[in-house]
């Protein structure tokens, strides 16, 4: 899993039908200091997150478990909404 | 499985079912020498794990479901299996 921060929403008309009543949300990933790391990535939601919030996000065939359909075609979806900024907690100082 | 260096942790009050208990450590994956490598990730603790710990980390999804949670299937993509004592490595092996 990583952190990420949602950026955007992505809207399909024509989709896959098990894709029918998802949001997919843009993601990007965020370091331990939630600085961007990599490219950002299309998430299929499993929680109801929305834009501007911090979440984690799982990658695999993993992602598809959340949905009742297991064939739901996502190799990302996100999994959990964090607190706070202040509920990432590290030893590191955050600048 | 990799090692990683645990950095954290991230508190999320909305999160998938199958995460409930857990507790969701930031790592930071390193080389068996210690150097810092990769993306910062998240993994679910099996073994009480704790901030500065070296930890092993499976990133497969049935070993991580089931180490994490007892039970296959849920939406976890790494969890976190050991905490390393230390790593032997051939004087000439620096990588």
């Amino acid at each position: 899993m990583q952190l990420a921060r949602v950026i955007g929403n992505v809207v399909a008309t024509v989709k896959n039908d098990s894709l029918e009543g998802r949001k997919l949300l843009v993601v990007q990933s965020l370091n331990a200091e939630l600085r961007p790391q990599g490219a950002p990535l299309v998430a299929l939601d499993a929680i109801g997150a929305g834009v501007g919030e911090l979440v984690f996000w799982c990658r695999g065939k993993e992602a598809s478990f959340p949905f009742r359909r297991e064939d739901t075609p996502t190799d990302c979806t996100i999994v959990g909404i964090v607190d706070s900024e202040a509920h990432v907690s590290t030893g590191r100082r955050r600048a | 499985m990799i090692l990683a260096r645990v950095l954290g942790s991230v508190v999320a009050t909305q999160k998938n079912e199958r995460y409930a208990g857990a507790r969701v450590m930031l790592c930071q994956p390193v080389t068996p020498s210690g150097e810092e490598f990769g993306a910062t990730i998240l993994a679910l603790d099996s073994v009480d794990s704790g901030e500065g710990d070296l930890v092993l980390v499976v990133q497969e999804g049935w070993g991580a479901s089931t180490a994490a949670t007892g039970e296959p299937g849920a939406a976890i993509d790494s969890a976190i299996v050991g905490v390393v004592d230390y790593v032997d490595l051939l004087a000439d092996e620096v990588t």
